[in-house]
């Protein structure tokens, strides 16, 4: 009897061995915030998936007493939001403290007739900057940026936002399928993994309402996109023509909200165009 | 003879040369007793991988190099001399090279620099922009016996591998720099590729391969580490930890190359076929130069062209 034996075909796999993406984020977080000279860490919790998964591993880098973890509400942010803040600080060990942003928030929005609700929320979420750079001060720590991989690529997030200027981000190039794989693995509390992700800046508002596509799909096309398969090559995947235009459309209108603002360059030293340097060089 | 190794995979201070230099020294106190004959630094140790233009702020010459090194020994008061393979970014008369050099430190010092070839620039990878390609691979004689220096991409190209072996070389030194990329699998993804490669050199050959790789994290690039001591055979005699500072030990039995070599004589069949191919290795080279004149056949595409 002739034995017929069929090779697997070869596929891009999002799934990953957590395990050891735990190791090197830790170890991440832990020497990039050394040679920074900190040894601590505050990060936004908001009660979603994103910052519960940055508190798990900064923990697991740092100690539960070296991560100050802080909710921000707004008076319009969803109650269980507390909740699930609450329950992520008290499920790690972590410092936990609130700082309502409403004061600060409304302060600007009584002097401004007719900020819509968008507008508002932009608002907040750079309110929370402003208190995570000055609890870090507060805490001699750096705050975290808890953006994933996703949102950055659809630029869905607002510019400068406390999740966008941390100065170290351990979750930036794991979409958000991987994060919630992440998250699973270092234990995060299924009713934070579970509900549908939301920025939390307006009334009703979800990520993949906002989106138009679930991340799921949306990441597996992302990859694909990225790596330089044409088109028909993800339709063939099972994904629509519309569902790939609406990936490939949001990553190219947001590419300048991946980068440093823009410089007119006039001579041949130019920041970041002539001048290069990594931004963790120094001389000694 | 055995000749007792050290790697020593360590983390360097990004820019800081001389800090870099007493961080050899610091870990060659504490290995004394492991006596060590030779011992193998990683790619550009001396100031980090990632540097862009700061090349040209921390490269050193090789008179440089050789000084620094040989007040580090006097200051160990190592008893008898001391073999150092070490990765540097070299300066020689305004051009910059990823070098990795061969000091012979209280004996005949420096006795052989080699200039990576390969040079990768893609990806994450820039090298081009800021350094200029070596030329060359050769074997060369220290006090143990012939060995070669390939630096990274070079060992991924078999051919270098190849030439070192024809040269002579019984042992290659491979100083390296690989961050940390594909998470899937039970190591991360290059650590597996890099233990492959040096399992087929070594058996192909029929050589020691010694690879030295870079650990520590640089601007959230996680250098890896996953150093390997790797026999004529193509056995892994040896494995670091991925992304942690650690020494490797390992004795190499250049006696043992011998049967190896008999078991399983490729090389003396590379000797013998190499040149019955050397017609056709100028022809398609030959051709690749018309080509890289005149535009590669179409083949019914548009050259894409940024």
């Amino acid at each position: 009897m002739l034995k017929i034996v069929e090779a697997a075909p070869g596929r891009e796999v999002l799934e990953l061995n957590y395990p050891l993406v735990t190791d090197f984020l830790t170890r991440f977080i832990r020497e990039e915030l050394g040679w920074r000279g900190f040894s601590r860490a505050v990060v936004a919790n908001s009660g979603g998936v994103d910052s519960a998964t940055t508190i798990a591993l900064t923990v697991r880098a740092l100690g539960p007493e070296n991560v100050f973890t802080v909710f921000m509400p707004h008076a319009i942010s969803r109650p269980e939001s507390a909740e699930h803040a609450r329950l992520v600080a008290e499920h790690y060990g972590t410092p936990y403290e609130v700082v309502d942003i409403t004061p600060m928030v409304e302060g600007y929005a009584a002097q401004t007739p007719g900020i819509t609700p968008r507008r508002l929320g932009n608002v907040m979420a750079r309110a929370r900057t402003i208190v995570g750079f000055d609890k870090g001060e507060q805490y001699r720590a750096l705050h975290l940026g808890t953006g994933n991989k996703t949102e950055r690529l659809f630029g869905y997030y607002t510019w400068h936002d406390v999740a966008d200027t941390g100065p170290i981000a351990p979750l930036g190039d794991l979409y958000k399928t991987q994060v919630w794989g992440l998250a699973e693995y270092l234990g995060v509390p299924e009713v934070v993994r579970g509900k549908p992700p939301t920025a939390d800046l307006e009334a009703g508002q979800t990520d993949e309402g906002d989106l138009g596509i679930s991340y799921r799909k949306a990441d597996v096309i992302l990859e694909h996109y990225l790596k330089g398969y044409p088109d028909a090559y993800i339709v063939g995947l099972g994904y629509t023509e519309a569902e790939v235009a609406r990936v490939k459309s949001l990553v190219n209108k947001t590419h300048w909200k991946r980068h440093l603002p823009t410089n007119a360059v006039v001579s041949t030293t130019a920041i970041h165009e002539f001048y290069l340097r990594p931004l963790d060089f120094r001389l000694g | 003879m055995m000749i007792r190794h050290a790697v020593l995979q360590l983390k360097p201070e990004k820019g800081h040369v001389q800090k870099n230099i007493e961080r050899i020294g610091q870990v060659l106190r504490e290995i004394r007793g492991h006596r060590p004959d030779v011992v193998v630094l990683p790619e550009a140790f001396l100031s980090g991988y990632f540097l862009q233009g700061g090349v040209r702020e921390v490269a050193l010459t090789q008179a440089e190099l050789s000084a620094a090194m040989s007040a580090l020994y006097d200051s160990l008061a190592w008893d008898g001399p001391l073999d150092v393979v070490l990765g540097f970014y070299e300066q020689d008369s305004g051009i910059y090279y990823n070098s990795a050099a061969y000091l012979e430190l209280g004996g005949r010092g420096l006795l052989n620099v080699h200039r990576k070839v390969f040079l990768p620039t893609y990806g994450v990878f820039d090298e081009e922009r800021y350094i200029s390609r070596g030329n060359r691979v050769e074997a060369f004689d220290t006090r143990f016996g012939r060995v070669a220096l390939l630096i990274c991409e070079d060992f991924w190209h078999s051919v270098t591998g190849m030439i070192a072996a024809l040269d002579g070389a019984d042992i290659l030194y491979v100083p390296s720099a690989s961050p940390a990329r594909g998470f899937a699998g039970a190591e991360p993804a290059n650590v597996a590729r890099w233990k492959s490669l040096t399992q087929a050199t070594a058996a192909e050959h029929g050589v020691y391969v010694v690879l030295s790789s870079l650990v520590g994290l640089e601007a959230g690039k996680g250098l890896v580490g996953g150093s390997v001591i790797t026999g004529p055979e193509g056995n892994l005699l040896g494995a670091a930890p991925v992304f942690e500072e650690a020494v490797l030990l390992g004795d190499i039995d250049l006696a043992r190359i011998a049967p190896v070599r008999y078991d399983n004589p490729l090389l003396a069949d590379m000797e013998a076929g190499m040149p019955l191919l050397m017609n056709d290795l100028e022809r398609v080279m030959a051709g690749l130069k018309v080509l890289g004149k005149n535009p590669r056949p179409l083949h019914g595409k548009e050259l894409a062209r940024g």
